[in-house]
């Protein structure tokens, strides 16, 4: 996020595109309600009638993959009625002109034909958050999970560059991340494209800077994203795979493919809290520890680094991944005691000692400071009460409650012009059904977590499929009729939830349940830059069960 | 001046519940059959109106000749034809049906400012509320008087809330009229729900126009430009008459974009309240406007404050919005001559209990309490012994025969221990148990209770089950003490006016009939002969003949004897439900 | 700026401020049953009633505006004698079975029960019944110990913008329902559960788990959703026995039914509670020893490595693993094993 949660009570215009709030992010969810007693304007565009939609003043049910034609055509009602910033446009971007001409095609009208949205409700949209003091805008993986996920966000930055909601407070461009610490996931430099901080891999200076302080040499090239990981497992490029701390044969789009490229891999590591689907399929199972169990630092999605402490023992020999890295890294004949505590000031055991050493988690979070100064600033004593948000570069900083204040990293930030992509596979006579998929607020992922929990599970104990009245009459299908989902790529029995939460040609099915994974379903196309694949748009066909 | 005949029939809730219904249809059929305009020559005007006051004479008749003007009572559908026959078209009035002196005693202390017009015109027809020179006040005030000039002259009149506390309204006004906040409302309250008290409902049915103008001038001083009726679902009847005056006024141009052809903009909306007592508590009301559950809020900030929506509010009730049209036709001066020192103009009365003329009432303020109940109410009934007055509602106290000669006023009232309320009036006698009528009223308000506040809701419970025990021969030493200590801790800690009033009952007759509490607990004796489990039954062998219809009826097998010869009652089985005592024809089963 | 004293004390404080808040800022405490800070003002349990120069009868603090020049008092024997009262008219329709209650040692009435040294009680009467279960599988409701001070309506209606309770009734026989008093059906958030003063509203996960003896509290993050709540979990020796989360917390306590009841988690018997290997190729995965099992890994890792290239090995990490256990993840892969072949499942 470039802003943080609490600000978000404070927001005059709130556009909420892809994301369903209350149900997978509800804290946040609660500060958007606030925001809305507090007298600001919310604006919904989302395929279905998500829960938030009850306080919105207005909801936009565009259709699924339509979302940067949505976007275009908003951002060509604003600058037709002449709301856009034009200070904020003048001092900090560039491209206005080139940009102004992309959207020439995209008016209302062009878009009530793509994304069904009335013309009415787009230019009111495009009213309403231009001329709102502060705005937001607030999106998650209904924006990104497309085979044009990147272009999807790029236009919502259009849209705030736009309106000059960027660089001040309740205002900016703001994923909400789906995961405790996929945000400090990033930062740490889980991506094979970058080091720690978003350093680039193939920046010369900054991996001899890595190097130095490694004191290794270092791979050049980008390495494989995850979702390109599958085709080279069943390629036979990659061999061997450690996997901590996921379950991505229930996660994975296609999963049927993915099933197929994990079997052939030769070695597979994977770690974890039980024994997952994709654990089963492992050769080395390594038992870790839970979040209560170790200490260490979650970062949450407003850029927040917060303190983990450890409440309880593991079970068994139950041990924290980082011991556990540790430890092989120990065996691979890396120390990393002797190789850099030094530099970090560290008094260095001796020898003998250092052999057995293993990182604590203050260790490794300073040493992560050191090659990544936007965290520089903070210590485990520093953290110890609701902890800072990056960057925060030096001890006395009190951290960044919103980002670009005053400059953009690049200088001016440039205006892309947005084509209106279509989805990789749309609805056809044999297919004629749009899937989209998403999470219940009772379950959590693949549901290692919450179908563990008796009460959730309780309330939330068995997969569905959302249908349209009118197409659940059409195919004559009753509540709570088993039905067969069919996509190009697999097949599922599900029950039927009939309403109106998704409009007519439309589905939806929670990807929590292994017993009907939507994800044997869903479409691996890839966006080109970022990788992802396109888990919120395939098409399928629908029949009652056999 | 035209020749005209004029027949009004009391055609309000109470008029209706009497049969005036059939009455007018009766009025209507002999008009009909008389082909009454043709034989008299003169038009012929068959009116319903409102409330009379003198509603235990229902159903009243007025018959208006050129102008003179006869009143009739206890009116059946079957006694019209006689007076169509013989009033309207022969000329003679039918004497023996006319109201007597008792009627014109009724009337002779009152002072009708609210109720004026009442049994005059026809609610339903604006026209002749105009003919009255009805919105004739706001017109007044649109074209001659600024905001200012209005408030200045309600607060010369010292007019204050009709609606129980009192409080200057001319002075809330200015609060509110003062307010940084620009957006105000303006609300009536309309939920009269003292049991027994019709003062609200009678303006509503009887002049409805006199609140919509009283309502118009308050927005004007205010700056108002919605204001809200809130009355209770229970007055369909008011209800209906209400939406049709609104109606009626909008058509007219008296509400809605600039009122009156001037430029100020003023509409009611009316909201149904769903008979929740507490909802006449102000801030309450406002919740249910809202459409939160009727609770109160605390205090302050006031409404005028922070009332409906969170905006500046002014609430007054129905009767304090009907004193405004005259207070702006006759001046602030003629208004605060009437009345007491503290407490000007008229009030409206509910008369009700052991009383002779019961019904609706309007009199100076500063009259005796001596004056409305053996002058006006015409005494006790039956001749028995006054013994007290119970004003201001179930949550008002009881005055003793001792305080008679006291002016009624707002600050009198309190200082014995009631309070003015909306106007209710309950005579007592002798034959009414003290305890058991603070018991009665505690089991009222403490249902009534909102469930916010604790002392409200589990202190008056409380009370209630000490009251109750006491009643039913179970009362301790220490239990008036208790009483007193609880009562007095509920009033000063509960959230809102019920609360805060609920233990009047109880501690005003402990203040003034203490013995009678002392009675109970210590002797196990209800002096009033009301409390069942305290009584003893038994038979006088001199006045029993043996008829044996006491010992049919006895349900436990308590009566014994012989036809013919005297019975008797085993005190060890009787339970004491007083059947005997009700079956008896010679008045040989005794209580004591 | 309004300047007023309480308790002979002088205090400035900005406009819009309560009495309490302002009492508050000088530490003063007084009892309360009903007020949080997070909410708005209700001044229904009459505990914080204050005498105030000017006005004839107490008022809450919670609920009154400081003015300029106001005169507070909090304390007197009057004061006191009154705020006994409600305690005393509250335990009076209350079944007083803290020995078995799950709130015992952190409950609001209990504590002002002991304060007040109300043993016995002058107003013994008729009390609610409630006997009815729930069905739904998470929270408790006990409504005879409902003191109605509506928090959970408020913090339903206010915060999480449900409104899935509301008031029912009058007068004593007031309670708080679901519509129809069916079974609740909402979103199960906890939030009433977690600011419930009595134990009128508790949690079912944590029935009959450790209640104050032996518990220990730590501070630590919620690992569900990106929110990051901050959260308390309470444990008895190797058991998590129930999450809550502190109102001074950027979440400001709020939590969600996955976080406030979704642990149970942590405690199953099915975690791994040993290394598993697969010690020949279709095999079965067994128990091994962590030796074993970093023997296998370190051979496999090498000879791949040195057969296929650093590049024909790959590492998933995680998004619910620390920032720590993520680092070295990937120092991991690319300084030891030499690959840049590292992702997660930040697209998933």
């Amino acid at each position: 996020m470039t802003n943080s949660v609490e600000e978000i009570a404070d927001t005059d215009a709130l556009f909420v595109i892809g994301s369903n709030t209350t149900e997978n992010h509800p804290i946040i969810g609660l500060r958007m309600k606030e925001a809305v007693r507090n007298g600001a304007k919310l604006i919904i565009a989302d395929p279905r009638k998500i829960p938030l939609v009850k306080f919105a003043h207005l909801w936009l049910q565009q259709k699924p993959g339509t979302d940067a034609t949505l976007i275009n055509c908003i951002m060509h009602v604003i600058l037709k009625e002449g709301l856009e910033d034009t200070k904020f446009i003048k001092e900090r971007t560039e491209g206005i002109t080139a940009f102004r001409k992309s959207l020439k095609s995209f008016t209302p009208a062009h878009g009530e034909k793509v994304t069904g949205v009335p013309k009415k409700d787009i230019i009111e949209a495009a009213r309403i958050f231009a001329s709102a003091d502060k705005a937001g805008i607030y999106y998650t993986m209904g924006i990104t999970q497309h085979s044009m996920g990147t272009n999807n966000v790029l236009a919502l930055a259009d849209l705030a560059m736009l309106t000059g909601n960027v660089g001040k407070e309740s205002s900016g461009v703001n994923p909400l991340r789906g995961q405790n610490n996929v945000q400090g996931c990033c930062d740490m430099g889980c991506s094979p494209n970058v080091f720690p901080g978003y350093q680039k891999v193939t920046d010369e200076k900054v991996r001899s800077k890595f190097e130095e302080a490694w004191g290794r040499e270092l791979p050049t090239e980008i390495g494989l994203a995850a979702t390109e990981m599958t085709d080279a497992m069943i390629d036979g490029k990659l061999k061997g795979l450690y996997v901590m701390g996921e379950n991505p044969i229930l996660s994975e789009p296609n999963m049927n493919h993915a099933l197929k490229a994990f079997k052939s891999l030769d070695f597979l590591i994977v770690q974890d809290l039980f024994l997952t689907e994709t654990a089963e399929l492992a050769d080395v199972v390594l038992p870790a520890a839970s979040f209560a169990e170790k200490e260490g630092t979650f970062t949450n999605t407003e850029r927040r680094v917060q303190r983990v402490r450890k409440a309880i023992k593991s079970p068994g020999e139950a041990m924290d991944d980082l011991s556990i890295i540790s430890h092989i890294t120990l065996r691979m004949g890396y120390n990393p005691v002797l190789e850099n505590l030094s530099a970090l000031g560290y008094l260095v055991p001796d020898k003998m000692e250092a052999d057995k050493y293993i990182t604590t988690p203050e260790q490794a979070f300073l040493e992560a400071g050191l090659l990544w100064p936007e965290i520089r600033g903070m210590t485990y004593q520093r953290l110890r009460n609701g902890g800072l948000q990056w960057p925060c570069p030096s001890h006395s900083h009190s951290g960044t409650r919103f980002l670009f204040q005053d400059s953009f990293p690049v200088g001016k930030a440039k205006f892309v012009a947005i084509p209106g992509l279509p989805s990789k596979e749309v609805p056809d006579d044999d297919y004629p059904f749009i899937l989209t998929t998403g999470r219940i607020l009772f379950q959590y992922h693949t549901g290692t977590m919450t179908r563990r929990s008796k009460a959730l599970e309780a309330v939330a104990p068995e997969p569905f499929i959302e249908i349209n009245k009118s197409d659940a009459e059409k195919l004559g299908i009753v509540e709570s009729a088993l039905l067969t989902v069919t996509s190009r790529r697999g097949q599922i029995d599900v029950k039927a939830k009939i309403g109106d939460r998704v409009g007519p040609g439309v589905v939806f099915i929670p990807f929590h349940y292994k017993e009907a994974a939507a994800n044997l379903l869903t479409n691996d196309a890839l966006d080109p830059v970022c990788k992802i694949a396109e888990a919120k748009v395939c098409a399928v066909k629908i029949e009652k069960a056999a | 001046m035209s020749r005209e005949i004029v027949v009004n029939v009391c055609m309000d809730t109470g008029g209706i519940a009497s049969g005036s219904l059939e009455v007018m249809e009766a009025f209507e059929a002999e008009f009909a059959r008389a082909g009454l305009t043709a034989s008299v020559e003169k038009h012929c005007k068959l009116h319903r109106v409102g409330c009379f006051g003198f509603c235990a004479r229902d159903v009243l008749v007025n018959i208006t000749i050129d102008g003179e003007c006869i009143t009739y009572q206890y009116i059946k559908p079957d006694m019209v034809e006689r007076l169509v026959e013989e009033h309207i078209l022969e000329g003679n009035p039918v004497v023996e049906w006319q109201v007597d002196q008792e009627y014109e005693d009724f009337y002779r202390l009152q002072q009708r400012v609210v109720l004026a017009n009442n049994s005059k015109i026809d609610p339903e027809n604006i026209r002749e509320y105009i003919d009255i020179d009805g919105y004739g006040a706001i017109n007044k005030v649109l074209r001659e008087m600024t905001p200012a000039d209005v408030i200045e002259c309600v607060k010369a009149s010292e007019l204050r809330g009709r609606g129980g506390a009192g409080f200057p309204t001319g002075l809330k006004w200015e609060i509110c009229a003062r307010h940084k906040d620009p957006m105000r409302y303006l609300i009536c309250n309309a939920d009269e729900g003292d049991p027994g008290a019709f003062m609200d409902r009678s303006v509503i049915e009887g002049n409805p126009h006199s609140l919509i103008e009283g309502m118009s001038i308050g927005a004007y001083a205010i700056g108002a430009h919605t204001g809200y009726v809130y009355i209770r679902a229970e007055y369909p009847l008011a209800v209906e008459r209400l939406n049709k005056a609104l109606q009626q006024a909008r058509d007219n141009g008296f509400l809605g974009k600039g009122i009156h052809g001037s430029g100020f903009d003023f509409d009611i909306k009316v909201k149904l309240g769903a008979g929740a007592f507490v909802c006449g508590e102000e801030t309450a009301l406002i919740a249910s406007i809202e459409g939160e559950r009727g609770m109160p809020r605390a205090k302050p900030p006031y409404p005028a404050d922070k009332g409906l929506w969170g905006k500046p509010t002014i609430i007054n009730n129905v009767e304090t919005w009907a004193n405004l049209p005259p207070i702006i036709n006759n001046g602030a001066e003629w208004y605060a001559a009437i009345g007491s020192e503290n407490s000007k103009g008229t009030k409206v009365f509910a008369l009700t209990g052991k009383i002779k003329n019961t019904g609706l009432i309007e009199v100076p303020m500063g009259i005796s309490l001596r004056d409305i109940i053996f002058d006006i109410g015409g005494g006790i009934e039956g001749g028995k012994l006054m013994k007290a007055v119970q004003t201001g509602g179930p949550s008002g106290g009881c005055i003793p025969q001792a305080h008679l000669d006291m002016r009624v006023d707002y600050d009198n009232l309190v200082n014995v221990g009631s309070m003015m309320g909306s106007g209710g009036m309950v005579v007592l006698d002798e034959s009414d148990c003290m305890v058991n009528i603070s018991r009665f009223f505690l089991e009222f308000t403490q249902a009534e209770s909102c469930g916010k506040c604790t002392p409200c809701r589990i202190g008056t419970k409380r009370l209630l089950e000490i009251l109750t025990r006491i009643t039913e021969g179970e009362g301790r030493k220490g239990d008036i003490e208790l009483l007193l200590d609880l009562a007095n801790d509920i009033k000063d800690t509960s959230l809102c006016g019920l609360g805060m009033s609920a233990p009047n009952p109880v501690l005003s007759t402990i203040r003034y009939f203490r013995h009678e509490y002392e009675a109970h607990i210590l002797h196990k004796h209800c002096p009033a002969k009301v409390c069942r489990k305290l009584l003893t039954f038994f038979i006088r062998e001199d006045l029993c003949t043996g008829c044996g219809v006491c010992l049919k009826s006895c349900p436990a097998g308590a009566v014994s004897g012989t036809k013919k010869n005297p019975h008797h009652i085993d005190t060890s089985v009787c339970i004491k439900c007083g059947a005997c005592y009700d079956v008896c024809k010679f008045k040989a089963v005794l209580k004591e | 700026m309004i300047t007023l004293t309480i308790n002979g004390r002088e205090i400035s404080v900005s406009e819009g401020t309560t009495v309490f808040e302002a009492a508050k800022e000088l530490e003063i405490e007084m009892p309360t049953l009903c007020y949080e800070p997070r909410l708005k003002p209700y001044g229904g349990c009459r505990l914080c009633i204050v005498e105030i120069e000017g006005i004839p009868k107490p008022v809450t603090a919670c609920t009154t505006p400081a003015t300029e020049n106001m005169v507070v008092n909090t304390n007197s024997d009057y004061l006191y004698r009154l705020r006994r009262t409600i305690v005393e008219l509250l335990l009076s329709d209350h079944p007083n079975d803290c020995m078995i209650c799950t709130r015992a040692g952190d409950c609001t009435l209990q504590e002002l029960a002991y304060f007040y040294k109300l043993r016995e009680n002058r107003f013994k009467g008729e009390t609610r019944k409630h006997d009815r279960i729930d069905e739904n599988p998470f929270v408790k409701r006990e409504m005879d110990k409902c003191i109605l001070c509506g928090l959970c309506v408020r913090v339903c209606d206010e915060v999480q913008g449900v409104n899935a309770i509301d008031f029912v009734n009058r007068g004593f026989n007031s309670n708080i329902s679901p519509p129809y008093e069916k079974d609740l059906d909402c979103e199960f958030c906890g939030q009433c559960v977690a600011i419930c003063p009595t134990g009128a509203l508790t949690g079912k996960v944590w029935a009959g788990e450790g209640r104050q003896k032996n518990v220990k509290h730590t501070e630590t993050v919620c690992g569900y959703c990106g929110c990051g709540c901050n959260v308390t979990l309470h444990t008895v020796r190797d058991r998590v026995v129930r999450i809550s989360s502190k109102r001074d917390s950027h979440n400001q306590g709020w939590l969600c039914a996955k976080g406030r009841f979704g642990y149970e988690f942590i405690n199953k018997n099915d975690r791994l509670k040993t290394p598993l290997i697969r010690r020949k190729k279709g095999g079965e995965l067994e128990p091994a020893t962590w030796e074993e099992a970093f023997d296998l890994i370190v051979s496999r890792f090498n000879s791949i490595k040195k057969k296929y290239g650093p590049d024909a090995l790959a590492g998933l990490a995680s998004a619910r693993c620390t920032n720590e256990e993520n680092y070295a993840f990937q120092k991991f892969f690319r300084a030891v094993i030499g690959t840049n072949n590292i992702d997660h499942c930040a697209r998933y």
